[in-house]
């Protein structure tokens, strides 16, 4: 093996390291975005994808390329909108659980119902 | 001048991934923190376009105009519940561009690769093509276009063990004799079964294993393009997906019951056995909507525990228009999310906030658990396998051992139920049975609408 490769299996370690880090802090909450977050992610295949696409090294490479790219870039447009949709949903209830009384919550009520019709 | 700048772009496309993947473990700062992972991602394909190697840029174009006509309905047009079937179709994506760049470079440099690249592309392209017919078969039975059920034959492992020997020895084959292209493209043709029989023995109840597992290949496909074609942020970002996907199926696998084993080597699709107990001699005592709905009003704390049931019946906005209604009566309410509630890690909690619940009524088993013995009334919906004591206490049971909601601990439990089926894993539910328990019948959304018109009344 050479230098080379060896090197990027210190940067795929730590890259691992750091991915075990922080992905064990994601609350289950968010287990769904942080999908398909890490799913657009690594549509960055998208960057190999687009020199065999582009390099004009003989048609078989040229096609498969194009295909790669159309295959990546689908999750990273995909990807990228789908989480920011639903992230989107994710919102802080304006009244803290625990005085949620009648006043409380009536006087919140007008807030919420904005993105929420018929919520009364 | 140009490489430092397309270098440039791939080291701070690295760390923003790295940062968005952060904002993550917060609901507050996850939206910003993933339009920075966008910007970086913008920045790595402008970087890589102004590369010296790419000389035309028909196809190129081509390529990101249909990606992005693909793209934008898959982000805006799908379904909160259709959520797992449409990561699994985009795991299938990503695996098949790793695996065509894969392809692609075997075909460009064939038996002048070396041993390590080699390694990197015969990698790349196994656990990319076997992610994206196991991806693919996943869709069809999240789709339901192929049968939910668990497909099992006689001699079934020893086929998938065969089938996986034989890929591991053509991989290693190659590695001294890379020109051979015969046993590369058999080694692909044999990954793509592998793929296929995986997923075919898995039922749907186990599928968000097996979305989460094939994540974490989509992801290792994608890190082994990066060896292949020399590239750090490719290595990073696949090496994150890849972390992510391995985490999640071990959330997954303990959350229901899994070994650890059974994961890893994809073999979890054996049918479940029989209990032992049955429900004979017992009976249930059902209940009104009216009745239940004087329950739920005065109660002080009830906490609500969604199944799948729920989402099957689009019952979400019931749900919280019923909680505001005991919230308005003074009660508190919060939501008890069990790890496998839905069909992958999380999707109970985006139903939910989708249709407006605040997330932070949401809470995970380890958090709620200890609050049930306090609350006056637990309302199980469409959920049976994932409250089923049987888990705790009894050792002949297949769920044994499974952490599950102690909502038999609450005073009271009001299970809304269609009919007296045991759940998915074919087992009868001691807590239905319980003192404490009283069942109300019907299709869950209609049972939500009665109490919420009772509600009002009361």
């Amino acid at each position: 093996m050479n230098p080379t490769s060896f090197m990027q299996l210190y940067v795929f370690m730590l890259a691992a390291f750091v991915g075990f880090q922080i992905i064990t802090r994601v609350p289950p909450l968010l287990h769904t975005p942080l999908m398909s977050a890490t799913n657009a992610i690594s549509a960055i295949s998208l960057v190999g994808s687009l020199v065999a696409a582009g390099s004009d090294k003989g048609m078989v490479s040229t096609v498969l390329g194009f295909v790669a790219v159309t295959a990546a870039m689908a999750n990273v447009v995909g990807g990228f909108v789908i989480t920011d949709r639903m992230l989107k949903m994710f919102k802080h209830d304006p009244t803290p659980p625990k005085d949620s009384s009648k006043t409380a919550n009536a006087k919140e009520a007008p807030a919420k119902d904005a993105k929420a019709p018929g919520a009364v | 001048m140009r490489e430092t700048f397309t270098q440039v772009t791939y080291l701070v496309a690295s760390i923003l991934f790295i940062l968005g993947l952060r904002s993550l473990t917060k609901p507050d700062t996850a939206r910003r923190g993933m339009h920075y992972a966008a910007i970086g991602m913008l920045l790595a394909i402008v970087g890589t376009l102004v590369q010296h190697e790419i000389v035309r840029y028909d196809w190129i174009a081509g390529g990101l105009i249909v990606g992005t006509i693909i793209g934008v309905p898959l982000g805006t047009e799908v379904p909160m519940t259709a959520m797992p079937q449409r990561i699994a179709i985009s795991h299938m994506f990503g695996a098949l561009a790793a695996t065509l760049v894969g392809v692609a470079e075997y075909w460009l440099h064939g038996a002048g690769l070396g041993t390590a690249k080699m390694a990197a592309v015969g990698f790349e392209v196994l656990f990319g093509s076997l992610t994206v017919t196991g991806s693919f078969m996943a869709f069809g039975k999240l789709q339901e276009i192929i049968t939910g059920r668990s497909v099992t034959y006689k001699g079934q492992n020893a086929v998938n063990i065969t089938l996986f020997g034989a890929t591991v020895v053509m991989f290693f084959y190659l590695l001294f004799d890379p020109g051979n292209t015969v046993i590369f493209y058999s080694m692909i043709g044999l990954a793509l079964l592998i793929g296929v029989f995986m997923v075919l023995p898995i039922g749907g109840a186990d599928m968000p294993v097996v979305i989460s597992l094939l994540n974490s290949y989509a992801g290792l496909a994608s890190a082994a393009t990066g060896f292949a074609i020399g590239n750090n942020v490719l290595i990073i970002a696949g090496a994150l997906d890849g972390a992510s996907g391995f985490i999640l199926s071990i959330v997954m696998s303990k959350a229901m019951n899994r070994s650890f084993q059974n994961v890893i080597f994809g073999a979890f699709g054996a049918a479940p056995t029989t209990s032992a107990k049955t429900a004979s001699g017992l009976s249930v005592r059902s209940i009104s909507a009216e009745d239940a709905a004087i329950q739920l009003a005065y109660a002080k704390l009830v906490i609500i525990v969604p199944g799948y049931g729920m989402a099957v019946a689009q019952a979400q906005h019931q749900v919280r228009e019923l909680a505001e209604l005991i919230e308005k009566k003074g009660g508190e309410v919060k939501y008890a999310i069990h790890p496998v509630a839905g069909r992958m890690p999380g999707h109970m909690n985006v139903l939910l906030a989708e249709a407006n619940v605040p997330y932070d009524r949401l809470y995970d088993m380890e958090e709620i658990n200890g609050e049930f013995e306090r609350a006056d009334v637990a309302l199980v919906i469409g959920a049976n396998d994932v409250v089923n004591p049987a888990a705790r206490a009894d050792k002949s049971s297949p769920i044994y051992g499974m952490p599950i909601l102690n909502a038999d601990k609450a005073q009271s439990i009001i299970v809304l139920k269609r009919s007296m089926n045991p759940g998915f894993a074919g087992i009868e539910n001691e807590l239905f049975y319980n003192d404490k328990t009283t069942l109300l019948f019907g299709d869950a959304k209609a049972s939500l609408s009665k109490l919420v018109a009772e509600m009002k009344t009361v």
